[in-house]
């Protein structure tokens, strides 16, 4: 599946934008002409219906680009420069992570089924005879659904020989796991917060763009530029996010003004560790089973959706907490910032006193643009302080079950169960888990590969893997680009 | 026969606005092509300048720049060559 798309772009572009302005200096004076540099007068294009409704909806992508939220905006005419300088006198962030911009939603009709020009009219009509509600009745030689009985079974659109039938979804209800958008009787969709676990599904499922994070960007660029050491830690998924090796990336993060860069993986590595030894802890006292607590989104969708659940839960900290506590431990002082490919867990940041930031690659992306740091010919020195393979593997499904193995007692049974993606079924599966679960470690990532696959990534999932396996399995990475036309990739 | 030569940038400011995904181009080229074609990764190619970086990611294709790049596009451009070079 192709993860670039127009909508992605424009948000890259108006993060890249602001990111820039901030470093030329310049943000309050030049973020006013962000929607009409994207959109000119002479823009041979529009993404909507015109460049006007293009730059309205681009200065709402600019406000979560600050870290604004739209329920900020009480009056209409305070020019974005206005919300720049707010957000440079703020602390920090506070609220929902995700919101859905009105101005940008489709609204979507309601989930249906059509039948579609290349129904043929036929003599044995499947569709009519399977349907249960017999809502369908042929008119004028065609199939025709009545939208007031069909209960949206499907059956028809499985049973039509010339594939005549078609669903018409709306993208971010289907990809939410937890039923948390919905229209409630309005035009445009809506989150409810009480189910949302932000795992970000429908970000990336939205295509027309319309279900914006805040970002932390700038508070970061700020600190960089201010008293406190800034320490970057960085998710293992972070070798296949941009061109060159983990040592030239973590180089290209010292060029942007990081003071420290360290990888997750040491806290993944320790998470494993007491992890395994919580499992054996817990099977000595007779769990029938124990849950990872690494992936925020499916903690988070215990706690809200099943809570009987939460007790086979492991209490170990993630990984992120564990590194952040790490770094602060050394240097209390420090500005720790967290770079993931993950929605979920800004909110697990925000409420853990041991970070202090948090980003997604994407975010880091724009800034490295933005700085005018070419990774791949950054410094490919070997680093100080590697971190464990075990660690590093965490990122891919399996890979904490691996970790688990690893440094599980030699003796201790280990039946793992993998949960590869939360959505309503694994949900109901886990469910039954409570009843009757096929093993005793179950290891749950929301995002369908693991971590490799969230939704702030920039590299695609499956060359990421592909990288993390050939890092793990044999500690070795693909070399640098080289000078000249020879390497392949 | 002579291969095209597409190089695709792997700068920065391209991978991040979509070389990303453009290195799983030789997935999916079609069977005719792929012979045709010698796909190589190259340091920045200095084509997005500060005005333009919105363009990238940008390939150059035979030494021809190719700006705001996709796996479609750029099978369609190498399908062209191939047929004038058939």
């Amino acid at each position: 599946m192709f993860v670039e798309n127009d909508a992605t772009r424009i948000r890259r572009e108006v993060l890249v934008r602001i990111a820039r302005a901030f470093l030329d200096g310049n943000l309050t004076n030049d973020i006013d002409r962000i929607p009409l540099e994207m959109r000119p007068r002479t823009a041979a294009a529009s993404s909507r219906c015109c460049i006007y409704k293009d730059r309205a909806v681009i200065r709402y992508r600019c406000m979560a680009a600050l870290g604004v939220g739209f329920e900020e905006e009480t009056d209409e005419l305070t020019p974005l420069s206005g919300f720049a300088q707010k957000a440079l006198e703020r602390d920090s962030l506070e609220g929902p992570v995700l919101s859905i911009l009105e101005a940008a939603c489709h609204g979507c009709v309601k989930t249906h089924y059509a039948v579609t020009d290349a129904c043929q009219g036929c003599l044995a009509r499947p569709c009519a005879v399977n349907c249960p509600k017999k809502a369908i009745s042929i008119v004028d030689g065609r199939s025709q659904i009545d939208s007031r009985s069909c209960v949206n079974c499907g059956k028809c659109q499985k049973v039509c020989p010339f594939n005549a039938i078609i669903k018409i979804p709306i993208p971010c209800e289907e990809a939410c796991p937890v039923g948390a958008i919905s229209k409630n009787g309005q035009m445009r969709s809506n989150i409810d917060f009480n189910k949302c676990i932000s795992c970000g599904k429908c970000l990336r499922a939205c295509p027309f763009g319309a279900i914006l994070e805040r970002s932390e960007m700038l508070d970061v660029l700020k600190a960089l530029r201010g008293p406190r050491p800034v320490t970057a830690i960085i998710a293992p998924a972070v070798v296949g996010q941009f061109p060159g090796t983990l040592e030239q990336i973590m180089a290209g993060l010292k060029r942007l003004g990081f003071s420290d860069v360290v990888e997750v993986a040491h806290g993944a590595d320790q998470t494993a560790r007491a992890e395994a030894e919580e499992f054996g802890h817990r099977m000595k006292q007779g769990a029938k089973f124990m849950t990872s607590s690494c992936c925020p989104a499916y903690v988070e969708a215990a706690r809200k959706h099943l809570p009987e659940l939460l007790l086979h839960v492991s209490d170990t900290p993630t990984p992120m907490h564990l590194t952040a506590a790490d770094v602060k431990r050394r240097n209390p002082d420090a500005f720790v910032t967290f770079v993931g490919p993950c929605v979920a867990k800004r909110v697990e940041g925000r409420n853990d006193p041991m970070v202090d930031a948090v980003l997604t690659f994407e975010e880091l992306g724009a800034m490295l643009v933005a700085g005018r740091i070419d990774v791949a010919t950054c410094s490919n020195e070997p680093l100080a302080n590697p971190a464990s393979s075990e660690g590093r593997g965490f990122a891919v499904q399996g890979g904490v079950t691996k970790a688990l193995l690893a440094f599980s007692a030699a003796d201790e049974v280990v039946r793992p169960v993998s949960i590869n993606g939360l959505s309503r079924v694994s949900l109901l599966q886990l469910k039954t888990f409570l009843k009757a679960c096929p093993g005793n470690f179950v290891e749950v990532m929301a995002c369908e590969g693991g971590c490799v696959a969230g939704a702030g990534v920039v590299g695609q999932a499956q060359v990421t893997a592909q990288k993390i396996r050939l890092f793990t399995e044999t500690g070795t990475q693909k070399p640098p680009i080289s000078e000249g036309p020879s390497s392949k990739p | 026969m002579k291969k095209i030569i597409i190089r695709i940038c792997s700068g920065t400011t391209c991978f991040v606005m979509g070389a990303a995904e453009l290195q799983t181009l030789v997935e999916h080229l079609p069977p005719a092509l792929k012979e045709r074609v010698d796909i190589q990764l190259s340091h920045c190619l200095g084509l997005c300048n500060d005005r333009n970086f919105s363009r990238a990611p940008f390939v150059t294709i035979d030494g021809e720049p190719m700006g705001e790049a996709t796996i479609p596009g750029i099978i369609a451009r190498l399908e062209a060559l191939a047929d004038r070079n058939a």
